[in-house]
């Protein structure tokens, strides 16, 4: 049975969506597969679990989880202040939020260094006041992935934000709701779809993210080495298949990751009966 | 529990949505406050609920300066134009919801609190569809859950904002119906806001009508409709021919049978449809008006009349009467007619 649409083409957009995803994601995916496949499962045991390649997932994965949480909530507050309240300078500060998207990595990097190392000026009030150094530790890393990632969350729950019916709140406020109540069973319900959203890109951002890290993470073997630069050291080693193994496990790791957050996503959508 | 309103005033910028309301409302009536849209009466809805602060004057609900508490804790239901139901929650936990936040010494028990639930939602008659989520009710529906979610904390006082603005014709009608006797069953003092003068004049005991800002009368449906108390009611209330007494219109309305007194010079007539008789002219000199066409209303014909004098631009008059009754006239357009006005309001 055909359907009929008011925009017709479905075949030549479907064949477009194909043939891209073919040329810009699939075939390099594939390449990946395929040259990592010169390994038997043995030499590609042996290359991911090496202690350092297990040390730099670990720092990859779990820096990446603690920013985006940060950027989370943080964002959510951004996107809150920005859909909810007037004030002077709201345009200027809309603007700021995407600069992160603008600004090529590595600057950001060479900045948050040079503030953040124990001579800088946050560094050394860090250092004196709590005794706490962020450059060139996991810390580090962290900050600079919550820079990084802060705007997706805000652009994300932003738009939400501001389609969110506000008479819900008046008529949980008219049946005597506190103002917590309002906000933990009312607001946030509705936004926590899209705040997830904004958590996975922030969080797959995070993990791939390469240019702002290795100017503050001092790059120290076991303590603060990401994957990426385990992928780049294997490189100019010339060691091709050492790379693609390890990049090829990251990938599956990632797409594992983005895939349960989608399932609960999914779950959220249906239980509160927006599917 | 009654509502009193003494010297509400509201602004937004330079415009002034309320001037010095002062509006008594005794205990169990279903008030209807009427105007066109921009009058203020929203905003004095959203005032008495808290949901809006007045720049001005005192909100009373049971003898009670309520004026400085906050929305949640004036026991009031708020039934809101989009029905603004959760839509992440069952039509069931909606209606429970009002029961689940209240503090925990309060808060019933969950058996209760289903108990009342299910018995609220048999009152509006929607049991059955206890697990469905809002998106998937229609907008009639909706309407009813959201009274039903309203009612669940016992409000002392219900107020419903356009309850009916967004559902189609024949919905409204049978919603009309059952909300006043809803009303009837429970007896809490109503106030809803609505621009539909009919709907108003079926559903209320009392009509308050509101124009820029400011009460232009209150009273029951008949009283306002029989005896408006200047022209913008006459005027929005229900049909009316307007004649200015110019010299022409003078004469004309004499030879209808109105009584133009001599102070009355100046002033303005306001004729209901159904205040005007008509009659086949015998001969030409009787004529004050041709047929020009004719419309069915239901039970009642309304009839387009021009006014027949040589100088007159030919103003429409309109004319109502019962189906039967023009039947037996049995006129056709073109036909020359005579009048009569059995009764007219005067105002400046």
């Amino acid at each position: 049975m055909r359907q009929s649409y008011i925009m017709p083409g479905f075949r030549p957009t479907l064949g477009f969506t194909l043939f891209y995803l073919g040329l810009v994601v699939l075939i390099p995916l594939s390449t990946l597969v395929f040259t990592s496949l010169q390994l038997n499962w043995a030499q590609y045991l042996a290359i991911i679990t090496h202690d350092r390649v297990m040390a730099s997932f670990r720092v990859s994965f779990v820096t990446a989880l603690l920013a985006s949480c940060v950027a989370s909530v943080f964002g959510f507050i951004i996107a809150w202040v920005l859909v909810r309240y007037p004030f002077p300078g709201k345009r200027v500060l809309d603007a700021l939020i995407d600069l992160p998207f603008a600004l090529p990595t590595a600057v950001a990097g060479i900045v948050l260094a040079t503030l953040y190392q124990p001579s800088g000026i946050i560094g050394k009030l860090l250092m004196d006041s709590f005794g706490v150094q962020v450059a060139y530790k996991p810390l580090g890393i962290v900050v600079a992935l919550i820079f990084i990632s802060l705007p997706f969350v805000v652009r994300t729950v932003e738009p939400v934000l501001q389609e969110f019916d506000s008479s819900m709140e008046e008529a949980a406020s008219s049946l005597g709701a506190s103002r917590l109540q309002v906000f933990v069973s009312i607001i946030f319900p509705n936004i926590f779809p899209a705040l997830l959203t904004g958590f996975a890109l922030a969080f797959a951002r995070g993990v791939g993210e390469y240019g702002s890290v290795i100017f503050i993470a001092g790059n120290l073997p076991y303590v603060s080495e990401i994957v990426p630069l385990m992928i780049i050291t294997k490189l100019e080693q010339y060691d091709i298949p050492g790379a693609t193994a390890i990049a090829l496990t990251m990938l599956v790791i990632s797409f594992f990751l983005l895939l349960v957050i989608n399932l609960l996503q999914h779950w959220v959508r249906k239980r509160s009966g927006q599917l | 529990m009654s509502i009193l309103l003494s010297n509400i005033s509201k602004n937004f910028g330079k415009f002034s949505a309320l001037n010095h309301i002062d509006l008594e409302i005794p205990e169990g009536e279903l008030v209807a406050l009427l105007g066109p849209s921009g009058c203020g009466k929203t905003t004095l809805l959203r005032i008495i609920a808290g949901l809006e602060q007045a720049d001005e004057g005192r909100v009373l609900l049971s003898g009670v300066d309520k004026t400085e508490q906050h929305v949640s804790s004036r026991g009031i239901g708020f039934v809101f134009q989009h029905y603004a139901l959760f839509r992440h929650m069952t039509v069931f936990d909606n209606v429970a919801f009002g029961l689940r936040v209240k503090p925990k010494k309060d808060r019933p028990s969950e058996p209760e609190i289903a108990k009342k639930v299910h018995a609220l939602l048999e009152l509006v008659q929607l049991d059955w569809l206890h697990d469905r989520f809002p998106d998937q009710l229609s907008g009639g529906q909706r309407q009813r859950i959201a009274l039903a979610r309203a009612l669940a904390v016992e409000p002392s006082v219900l107020l419903l904002d356009e309850p009916f603005g967004a559902l189609d014709a024949s919905v409204r009608k049978d919603l009309r119906q059952w909300l006043r006797s809803l009303h009837h069953e429970l007896n809490v003092t109503s106030i809803f806001v609505t621009h539909d003068q009919e709907e108003a004049m079926e559903v209320a005991s009392q009509v308050v009508v509101l124009n820029h800002g400011r009460i232009e009368q209150q009273g029951a449906p008949s009283d306002i409709y029989d005896h408006p108390a200047n022209a913008f009611v006459s005027r929005f209330i229900g049909q009316t021919n307007i004649f200015t007494l110019e010299q022409h219109d003078a004469q004309w309305l004499q030879t209808s049978g109105l009584q133009i007194a001599e102070d009355q010079h100046g002033k303005v007539a306001h004729v209901r449809p159904h205040d005007i008789d008509i009659q086949k002219a015998v001969d030409g000199s009787t004529a004050q008006a041709v047929l020009k066409d004719w419309q069915h209303l239901g039970a009642l014909i309304r009839i387009e009349l021009v006014k027949d004098s040589p100088d007159d631009s030919g103003a429409t008059v309109f004319a109502e009467m019962p189906n039967e009754q023009f039947k037996q006239l049995r006129l056709n357009k073109g036909d020359k007619v005579s009048l009569r006005i059995r009764n007219a309001h005067w105002f400046h």
